[in-house]
């Protein structure tokens, strides 16, 4: 388990040359150690210019961005992108190299010994739910779901405390995509590293953030919340609209019965404490009972009723 | 000899199959491989070995200058463009007031047009890198030289040597011209043998013949060369 890093977005502002409008204008943010932290935002908003200036792939014009307190201009580049994991849509695996290859690519930059990459390899290869055979093979004979996890096993190669990913799974298709946004929430609570995530799917954004930033045209910060806080409290008509409808049900989905004070006793259908108030809820109206009953396994945890739910909310 | 009959040169002593003028003669080949074509293909060999050895020598590193500074790219490919629309003998015309009816002569001329042809190719392969793969490289923190050396000169090995089979089978080809100006390469018995009243077909045919031949070897060796140095690209994509 490596360290993670705390990155402040301080007053950035980038524009293009020949462009009016700024694409990030003025963001400030600040993201704690460890955090996972979605840029969301309608095409166009910035959210990739702001990614690719922490690892200054895109210079910005004012403002400081810190990792760990340290200006990232007053580090050397290359020092700086190999102490930062960086997955892009396309996954730009090199087709010239196999899997084992293209993983070791930054531990031979920093002169890993030869053993000590092969042993990370292949532990690389297991974390991202590939085997130790598959770095033989080369990316062109991998489906788009393999290049992908390649593409995580080697950003997270030489243990950084940070990850950049730009619309990661935006590629796949809906199954592959869902099974891999799991197993990243599960490797983000296993590696504990910072994580600065971009899509423009809101749900996707709802899904996997603890904290999200919402970008607008023009790279102006909209809002910067909890999941929970933002479909409770939209700041304007822009955020309200860009998150749609269904916000309480939304909410309830982001909560399972097991983190609620339940009612004493038995009473109802038995569920499993791991099912979210939502499904709850909707389980509830479809079997027309007043009440289900949480239970691991035979052990009773207490009931849930209806009313329990508006409480949250 | 009479004046009536067709006019053999004397090849020594020509069989019948000689003195007829038949299609191809065995015996005529067997016996002037060591004096005629043995010497004329290792010559021919030479020719092309030098012209595309200094072609690429000049190319290569032309191609990494116009793949660094994309400004330089279009003068240097209209250049070279321009020497290729010269006809070989008239290039080869163009250059003997300067250096004479000389082996450097007929270098420089091929050299310019392996030059034209391995130019474009060897950008083009440096250019092959998918943009993503590039952007994936720099953004883990390899520096421009190691992006180079490790990403895209691998990546354009495929173009490089397709480059090459290109300038090699016409080099052999066009090789054959020199022999307007030199008694040299697979062209000059040609040239003899054509020189006849009556073209001796044999000399036509075996010499021809070698240069075909060596031109689908170079070719074959060239695919087994990137067979080797690329194996990526043996497989079937997924
Ligand atoms: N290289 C570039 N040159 C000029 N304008 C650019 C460039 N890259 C992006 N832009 C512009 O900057 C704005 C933000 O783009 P981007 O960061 O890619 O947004 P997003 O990732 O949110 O879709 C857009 O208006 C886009 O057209
Ligand atoms: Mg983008």
């Amino acid at each position: 388990m490596s360290s993670a890093a705390e990155i402040v977005f301080d007053r950035v502002t980038k524009r293009y040359p020949g462009r009016d409008e700024a694409a990030v204008d003025d963001l400030s943010l600040e993201i704690p150690a460890g955090a996972f932290c979605v840029l969301v935002g309608p095409s166009g908003g910035g959210k990739t210019t702001a990614l690719k200036m922490v690892n200054r792939l895109i210079p910005f014009d004012s403002g400081e961005i810190r990792i760990d307190g340290r200006d990232i201009r007053t580090l050397p580049l290359t020092e700086l992108r190999r102490g930062i994991g960086y997955v892009i849509q396309q996954v730009g695996l090199f087709p010239h190299m196999t899997v084992g290859d293209n993983v070791a690519t930054v531990p031979r930059l920093l002169r890993w010994s030869k053993r000590r990459t092969s042993e990370r390899v292949i532990e690389l290869l297991e974390l991202v739910g590939l085997e130790a055979a598959d770095a033989k093979r080369y990316p062109s004979q991998l489906s788009g779901g393999q290049r992908q996890r390649v593409g995580l096993a080697r950003a997270l190669a030489a243990d950084p405390p940070l990850l950049l990913m730009d619309e990661p799974f935006g590629a796949l298709d809906p199954i592959t995509r869902h099974r891999l946004q799991t197993e990243l929430r599960r490797l983000h609570r296993d590696v504990g590293k910072t994580v600065i995530f971009v899509t423009h799917d809101i749900d996707e954004a709802i899904q996997m953030g603890d904290r999200i930033a919402i970008l607008r045209e023009g790279g102006v910060l909209a809002q910067y919340a909890t999941p929970d806080a933002l479909l409770a409290d939209p700041v304007d008509d822009f955020v309200a609209q860009f998150i749609g409808g269904d916000r309480a049900l939304r909410r309830l989905a982001l909560r399972t019965l097991d983190e609620l004070p339940l009612r004493p006793g038995e009473s109802g259908p038995r569920v499993a404490p791991e099912t979210t108030v939502r499904n709850a809820v909707s389980l509830l109206l479809e079997l027309k009972a007043d009440a289900l009953t949480v239970a691991d396994g035979d052990r009773v945890l207490g009931s849930f009723r209806l009313a329990d739910a508006s409480e949250l909310l | 000899m009479d004046g009536n009959g067709p006019v053999i040169p004397n090849f020594g002593q020509g069989d019948a199959c000689v003195t007829g003028d038949h299609t191809f003669c065995w015996g005529w080949v067997r016996d002037h491989w060591s004096d005629t074509l043995g010497p004329a293909l290792w010559q021919h060999v030479e020719l092309t070995a030098v012209a595309v050895g200094i072609g690429f020598a000049i190319a290569f590193p032309l191609a990494l200058l116009a793949h660094r500074f994309r400004k330089l790219e279009q003068p240097l490919g209209a250049f070279s463009a321009l020497l290729y629309t010269i006809p070989s003998i008239a290039l080869f015309q163009l250059l003997v007031p300067f250096t004479g009816i000389t082996w450097t002569t007929v270098e420089i001329a091929l050299v310019a047009y392996t030059l034209v042809i391995l130019f474009p190719n060897v950008v083009a392969g440096l250019r092959s890198a998918p943009p993503d793969v590039v952007e994936a490289a720099e953004g883990m923190g390899l520096t421009r030289l190691q992006v180079l050396l490790r990403i895209e000169l691998p990546l354009a090995l495929p173009a490089i040597v397709a480059g090459l089979r290109i300038a090699v089978v016409s080099t052999i080809s066009i090789g054959t011209i020199a022999a307007f100006l030199l008694p040299k390469g697979l062209g000059y018995p040609i040239f003899v043998a054509l020189g006849n009243p009556i073209p001796f077909k044999t000399e036509i045919y075996a010499a021809g013949g070698l240069a075909v031949g060596l031109a689908l070897l170079c070719d074959a060796g060239l695919v087994v060369l990137r067979w080797a140095l690329a194996p990526w690209t043996r497989l079937a994509r997924a």
